[in-house]
């Protein structure tokens, strides 16, 4: 390691006070201690970006590994005579484990691998989910994946026009209320679908997201093409005496989350009957019993949420497939919309693989370029997916409400006697 | 099911060779050694032991206090979360450390969230008391926290965020910069449960969105304002016109021919009534520069949210279309976000998400009482613009209302 060159960065500097951990502190720390040219390099470019309010990475550049379409992003500066260290600065993808649960010894390991071929600086985590390292050249790409296979056992993620790499939620590894093996199910699916992971076949990128419960901690309905709730579809657990002990103000509502202000004693009725989305919950007084009509529950998770000592999802559990959601580029932005309800999700997933390969298919072969699957859908009529390209039966749950507009694309075929028809014979009725 | 390792693979004990990868990849032979496909390490080797035994056992939590959750499992085993905000970029060595503080407490097990926060876990209130204490006193140099505990139940919890100007080549603004300046400020309410409800933010650089800035309680957005500049001796040579014409969502490009310098050069024309500012086309053409110092800035959009808990998930709105960048410490962005969070906190309902609230005071009483100036450019004259017109007359006479008495 020669001499380092470091830059005045008054503007960064900046931001190593206050009370949240600051990037720059940390960074500036380990190039010191590490001597990392590239890592003071890099301060300074941005340093020069706060001082023009502009960004000093140039468009692009397609770089990448033998055999793979994706997992590595091109990134060169603009500013490469004042940051030579970092004149080719590409992102490497690694595949999260799901969850995003890890050891230290494997941790430790990929650190020591970044040290030697990157800048050391890295993002945990990307917001797709992969471990992101942040800036390395196009030389030591090989040797990074050969790392990553050979000594990490692990392998790049998604980008570009393929599948980027699947997300979960922490399921069933910790919470009480995941429906579903939120982890084996991502896993399952990573490990099946590693084709369309690494060769980018498809018109634009595809999410998958997958969730153990209504209340969505990875956002997939937000933000995958492909969005897996978990669900129940039989009756809340309830546990009486632990509701009964919410009320008489033993158990702390919401699990402590409202701990530091003062909101008054637990009132069973303001705070769970009354908000209850559909009203299908009933707090006898009298007998100090809960009472909730199941079949017109729409599981928000609230009631849940509220007592998690006295209330479960129930144990019919299952999964409802929604798709489409999507960021506002180019019509807008788009959340997934149902398409099915209700779907058993147990090893190894078939069903859920062939539904996937019965989409891609359709969207391989009819989405434009650069179409997310969301505007497939709705170019081509959510009815006509659902339909004709799923096989799947029209259903009310589809939608938040029928057509206004009776414009409606008939069918030839479901209109009596077809649509060939006689003008003579019309005229013989009606004379012009 | 996938078969389960039960422990870490053994290889992560051998140290790393930085010799290795030279001495198996072969350039000429670049199929030699080659490993591809294999995925994922498997997550279960990764889970701490009490997390394995109660795997899909867990029967309920408790937040002992912000940044603290208490899990009880059905087996009668409890396991003890401390949730930690992290700035997500970082060092390996801040990782190493990370390493360091599970490897004393946690065997070495360790785990992330969604929202870029780090997740430590002990079995015994002993070493819970041990490892907060621990934590509090790690700092960085210049006096910030390293691993801030909170982040839970009615709180501010760790911003999702893009890259901005450490790593993208489209951004309107930066992001760990501006997290790190909104954070600083909300610092309080990350640790402690005095909101209403959760409060999710987000930012994303560009229109592009890498997470799900949409559907956020409160979150920044950076956007253009200028229409992209042609470079016309360029553009046929790096770019594909026909793409890059198609990729104007609201059809605003044409094609040209252009004299450059006495030769006839094919290039695209901008009709710059029409540009939206949404950058999809230098996406898809590096000789269109969209991005501009004065041009650019951040819109804050509110009222989203993911979770189908009461009411279904929400877009977020646009409240204020535009705020310079001001770098280092984006004053006017933080003022308004710490203003929106403070008037949501006096008047929501308990339980009430931000867009909760909005809805049920209605829009007009949000602007109100936020004093954010109400402009035009924030009614909707995109598509599906009428969805979001007022077809009632369902509507509170806030002072916007001025009584109309005569009309020229």
């Amino acid at each position: 390691m020669g001499e380092v060159k470091k830059h005045e960065t008054p503007l960064m500097d900046d931001l190593k006070s206050g009370p949240w951990p600051s990037f720059v502190d940390d960074i500036y720390n380990y190039a010191e201690k590490k001597k990392k040219q590239a890592c003071f390099d890099i301060m300074g470019q941005m340093e020069l970006s706060y001082k023009n309010r502009e960004t000093h990475w140039k468009h692009g550049g397609i770089v990448g590994v033998f055999g793979y379409g994706g997992g590595v992003i091109g990134r060169y500066s603009d500013q490469q005579e004042m940051f030579p260290s970092i004149w080719a600065f590409h992102t490497v993808r690694v595949n999260q484990p799901a969850a995003k649960w890890y050891h230290s010894s494997a941790l430790r390991k990929l650190c020591d691998m970044w040290d030697h071929r990157g800048s050391g600086i890295v993002n945990f985590h990307g917001s797709t989910g992969d471990i992101i390292l942040l800036g390395t050249v196009t030389e030591q790409l090989e040797y990074i994946f050969y790392d990553l296979g050979h000594q990490l056992k692990m392998d790049l993620g998604g980008s570009g026009s393929n599948l980027r790499t699947p997300e979960c939620c922490m399921g069933m590894s910790r919470c009480e209320w995941s429906c579903i093996d939120t982890q084996d199910i991502i896993y399952e699916l990573t490990m099946a679908f590693q084709d369309e992971l690494h060769r980018p076949a498809f018109p634009y990128k595809f999410k998958i997201k997958v969730s153990g419960c209504p209340n969505d901690c990875v956002a997939a309905i937000a933000r995958s093409d492909f969005s897996v709730i978990g669900t129940w579809r039989d009756k809340i657990k309830i546990d009486q005496d632990a509701v009964r002990a919410y009320v008489g103000g033993e158990l702390k509502p919401n699990a402590g989350a409202h701990s530091d202000r003062d909101w008054g004693p637990f009132d069973i009725k303001k705070e769970v009957i009354d908000l209850c989305p559909t009203k299908c919950m009933f707090w006898d007084e009298g007998q100090k019993k809960l009472y909730i009509n199941d079949a017109e529950c729409n599981r928000c998770m609230h009631c849940i949420n509220v007592m998690p000592e006295a209330l479960w999802p129930g144990d019919d559990r299952g999964a409802v497939i929604l798709m489409g959601a999507k960021a506002p580029i180019l019509d807008g932005a788009q959340l997934s919309t149902v398409i099915i309800p209700f779907m058993k999700l147990e090893p190894p997933y078939d069903n859920l693989k062939n539904l996937l390969y019965k989409v891609w298919d359709y969207w391989m072969e009819h989405g434009k370029n650069r179409e997310r699957l969301g505007e497939t859908i709705q170019r081509i009529g959510l009815n006509r997916f659902i339909v004709d390209v799923l096989g799947l039966k029209p259903l009310p749950q589809h939608v938040k409400e029928p057509r206004s507009n009776p414009y409606i694309f008939w069918k030839e075929e479901e209109v009596e006697g077809g649509w060939t028809r006689d003008v003579a014979e019309f005229r013989k009725r009606h004379p012009a | 099911m996938s078969e389960r390792p039960e422990r870490p693979d053994p290889i992560y004990s051998q140290p790393y060779d930085p010799t290795l990868a030279e001495k198996l990849y072969n350039p000429q032979k670049p199929m030699e050694n080659r490993v591809t496909d294999i995925g994922p390490p498997h997550y279960w080797q990764f889970l701490p032991p009490v997390i394995q035994r109660n795997y899909g056992k867990w029967k309920s939590h408790e937040i002992l206090q912000p940044g603290v959750i208490k899990y009880k499992s059905q087996t009668g085993e409890v396991v003890y979360a401390v949730r930690c905000g992290t700035p997500r970029l970082e060092s390996t060595d801040y990782v190493r450390e990370i390493c360091e503080i599970a490897d004393k407490y946690c065997d070495g097990y360790v785990r992330w969230t969604t929202r870029n926060n780090v997740e430590f876990h002990v079995t015994d209130e002993e070493k819970l008391r041990a490892l907060l204490e621990d934590l509090k006193g790690r700092k960085m140099p210049g006096g910030s926290y390293k691993y801030p505990v909170g982040g839970t139940g009615a709180s501010v919890t760790n911003i999702v965020h893009t890259q901005g100007w450490i790593h993208c080549h489209t951004p309107a603004t930066d992001a760990s910069g501006v997290v790190k300046a909104i954070m600083d400020e909300l610092f309080e309410y990350f640790q402690s449960h005095k909101l209403p409800a959760q409060v999710r933010l987000a930012l994303a650089c560009c229109l592009n969105m890498c997470g799900a800035v949409h559907c956020s309680d409160i979150a920044v957005v950076g956007i253009h304002r200028k229409p992209p500049l042609v470079e016309d001796e360029r553009l046929e040579k790096v770019c594909e016109i026909p793409l890059v014409i198609a990729s104007c969502p609201l059809g605003a490009i044409k094609p040209a021919t252009v004299e450059v310098g006495g030769e006839k050069r094919k290039s695209v024309r901008v009709n710059v009534d029409r540009c939206m500012f949404c950058g999809n086309c230098y996406t898809m053409c590096p000789a269109m520069p969209i991005s501009d110092g004065e041009g650019d800035g951040l819109a804050l959009v509110v009222g989203g949210k993911v979770s189908n808990r009461i009411t279904p998930p929400t877009f977020s709105k646009v409240v204020i279309p535009f705020i310079p960048n001001e770098p280092p410490r984006w004053p006017t962005t933080v003022k308004w976000i710490k203003k929106i969070l403070e008037i949501y906190s006096q008047n929501a309902r308990k339980y009430e998400r931000v867009g909760d609230w909005i809805q049920r005071i209605g829009w007009e009483r949000f602007f109100e009482l936020t004093d954010i100036p109400f402009t035009w450019h924030l009614i909707d004259d995109y598509r599906l613009a009428y969805d979001t017109y007022r077809t009632s007359v369902h509507f509170k006479f806030t002072s916007h209302v001025e009584t109309v008495t005569e009309f020229e």
